[in-house]
């Protein structure tokens, strides 16, 4: 269990660097939030009103002091007030995040069903014609970047069946589930797409490494049928890769998908974060690459625990 | 070496991979060396949106500007990023992982902590950021595309290193009275082009897919320059009325992070002994 206590010591240290990290670099963007905010606008200002909505946002002080007083917000969930929407950051966030949520568990959804699947089956017809099919249109798959794959979707339906995605504002679950998954389907089955491809290989080769193992071999003379040892025997011991690089890939998709979100027009945690760094917008940008970055770290950590659980054998304190 | 390219050329993925990548950078040469069909910035007005013909095999432009020239431009310039951004982050991951590892304590405990805190963001926003900072164009997206994989190189530089630093070899170099840098350079170095070379193939891959989502996003290259990413951005709002614009750019990206792929799975079958089991 070393290990893992490392890890969660760690952790708030990590967290410590990203918090100077983002905030150091988004100070050094050209340009101050006031002016980005108001634009043509901020011409018509006088000096004593720019200075009151400075102090207003809390920019009127040094580095240092800004950044321990919002430091010490954080601690409290107060991340502080958004510039451009002119409400507090966390609020902007959780408007955002449910989507950005929504769009990454669909996605994976579809990746590990069709990935997993296609890549045990890949690793059982081993050097078979149907075998080279699944890695052949894995390698395809996995070399063509989402958005790619968002545009030509797009373009098929439009083209072909008259059909323009639903796109502006998101609609939540809740309100109405068909209209919501009728909206969120074509970005999910985009990211999901590129990242069947990752999954279906990684199966594939962990499952053909199992399979290689002694212990399928010995389970295969004691009389269990095939269907049994994959599901069974191999399956489990398998997962692990697989889940390593799902667990990688949810993270990054809790971030937001800026390209995918860009291209079907949906107001995510991606384009959100895009626009608040464009806009210079401080808090936003520091609170939601934190936001960004600890749901990245707790799913790793997550990964980290899921791996004792799916093999008995690995004592993370004994690891090399 | 001739052994390793006779190997190389057995594997099936390697021999694509490696015809894929070699007529990419011919590709990118002959744009560079100004043989396209036509001048990528010429601007045929009364030929504009026109589809694939024997004039304009890929078609023009909105602005009446051939395709295929443009493409040819914009195949160089996204490999332009993705070679310098590689070698830039392989550079500078090697140097600081062969010096975390080599001298440990203090400098290794200060580069891997800064690395962790690197590899705690998703990698575009980490490239975001960099880019809002510095400002977007050719020249940041290099630098913020090896930003974002320095940390990966180092990692990759460090764990090899530390181990081969405990080797026999490695304390009779040094008997001999070997100065550092000598056995860093000749002895560590020489046992890492296995891992990085596998590395850097699979970085190139990324950072072509990398360039090409920020050059869509605006942030890269810049008009009137050509590149695919930009190239596809632009064929967003014709897409329906002219889909050459969507296809081949879209094509040209895919083919070639699969070239690099392809190359970097071969590779890593042929070098990385772990994987010789999955072979046999």
């Amino acid at each position: 269990m070393t290990y893992l206590l490392r890890r969660l010591i760690t952790f708030p240290l990590v967290m410590l660097g990203v918090s100077v990290l983002v905030f150091v670099a988004i100070r050094l963007v050209p340009g101050d939030s006031i002016t980005a905010m108001l634009g043509t606008e901020a011409g018509l200002l006088t000096p004593e009103q720019k200075q009151a909505l400075a102090a207003y946002f809390g920019l009127d002080h040094s580095w240092p002091v800004q950044y321990g007083r919002w430091l010490l917000g954080v601690l409290s969930a107060d991340l502080g007030l958004s510039v451009t929407y002119g409400k507090p950051v966390l609020d902007v966030i959780l408007e955002r995040f449910p989507l950005t949520l929504q769009l990454a568990c669909l996605s994976m959804l579809i990746a590990i069903g069709i990935g997993l699947p296609l890549g045990v089956f890949a690793a059982t017809r081993k050097e078979r014609g149907s075998d080279l099919a699944v890695r052949i249109f894995a390698m395809i798959g996995q070399s063509t970047p989402s958005f790619v794959i968002g545009l030509m979707i797009i373009y098929v339906l439009s083209a072909g069946f008259g059909v323009l995605p639903a796109m502006g504002q998101f609609i939540p679950f809740s309100e109405d589930p068909l209209g919501n998954l009728g909206q969120l389907i074509l970005p999910s089955l985009t990211l999901g797409l590129s990242f069947t491809a990752s999954v279906t290989r990684i199966s594939r080769s962990a499952m053909l490494d199992v399979l290689s193992d002694d212990y399928v071999r010995t389970a295969r003379s004691k009389g269990a049928t095939r269907r049994r040892v994959i599901w069974r025997h191999a399956l489990p011991n398998a997962l692990i890769p697989v889940v390593t690089l799902s667990g990688v890939e949810f993270g990054y998709l809790l971030g937001g998908a800026v390209l995918v979100e860009q291209i079907f027009a949906l107001p995510g945690l991606g384009r959100m974060v895009l626009d608040a760094i464009l806009q210079r917008d401080y808090a936003l940008v520091q609170g939601s690459v934190l936001f960004v970055a600890l749901n990245f770290m707790i799913v790793n950590l997550l990964v980290d625990l899921a791996y004792v659980m799916l093999d008995p054998r690995i004592r993370l304190g004994g690891r090399s | 070496m001739n052994r390793f390219l006779t190997r190389l050329l057995d594997h099936s993925s390697g021999r694509i991979g490696g015809v894929i990548v070699l007529a990419y950078i011919l590709i990118a040469l002959a744009a560079q060396a100004g043989l396209t069909p036509y001048d990528p910035l010429q601007q045929f007005r009364i030929e504009r949106l026109q589809g694939p013909s024997l004039a304009h095999w890929m078609g023009t432009d909105m602005f009446g500007r051939d395709v295929l020239s443009r493409l040819m431009i914009g195949i160089g310039q996204s490999f332009l990023v993705a070679f310098s951004s590689v070698g830039i982050a392989a550079l500078a991951g090697t140097l600081l992982g062969l010096t975390a590892a080599w001298f440990g304590h203090l400098w290794d405990g200060l580069v891997m902590r800064l690395m962790d805190v690197l590899l705690a963001f998703p990698a575009i926003l980490l490239a975001l950021l960099f880019i809002a900072v510095v400002g977007p164009g050719t020249f940041t997206s290099i630098l913020a595309i090896a930003f974002v994989y320095t940390p990966i190189f180092t990692r990759v530089v460090r764990g090899p290193a530390l181990s081969l630093k405990a080797r026999d070899f490695v304390d009779a170099a040094r008997t001999f009275g070997s100065s550092t840098s000598y056995i860093l350079s000749r002895h560590l170095m020489l046992n890492l082009v296995a891992p990085l070379t596998v590395q850097v193939t699979l970085a190139l891959a990324w950072s072509l897919l990398t360039e090409s989502g920020l050059s869509f996003l605006g942030l890269g290259t810049q008009p009137p320059a050509s590149s695919l990413g930009l190239m596809l951005s632009d064929s967003v709002n014709l897409m329906e009325m002219a889909p050459w614009l969507l296809v081949f750019p879209g094509l040209a990206i895919m083919i070639g992070i699969l070239g690099f792929n392809l190359l970097g799975d071969a590779l890593r079958d042929i070098l990385d002994p772990r994987s010789r089991r999955a072979l046999a």
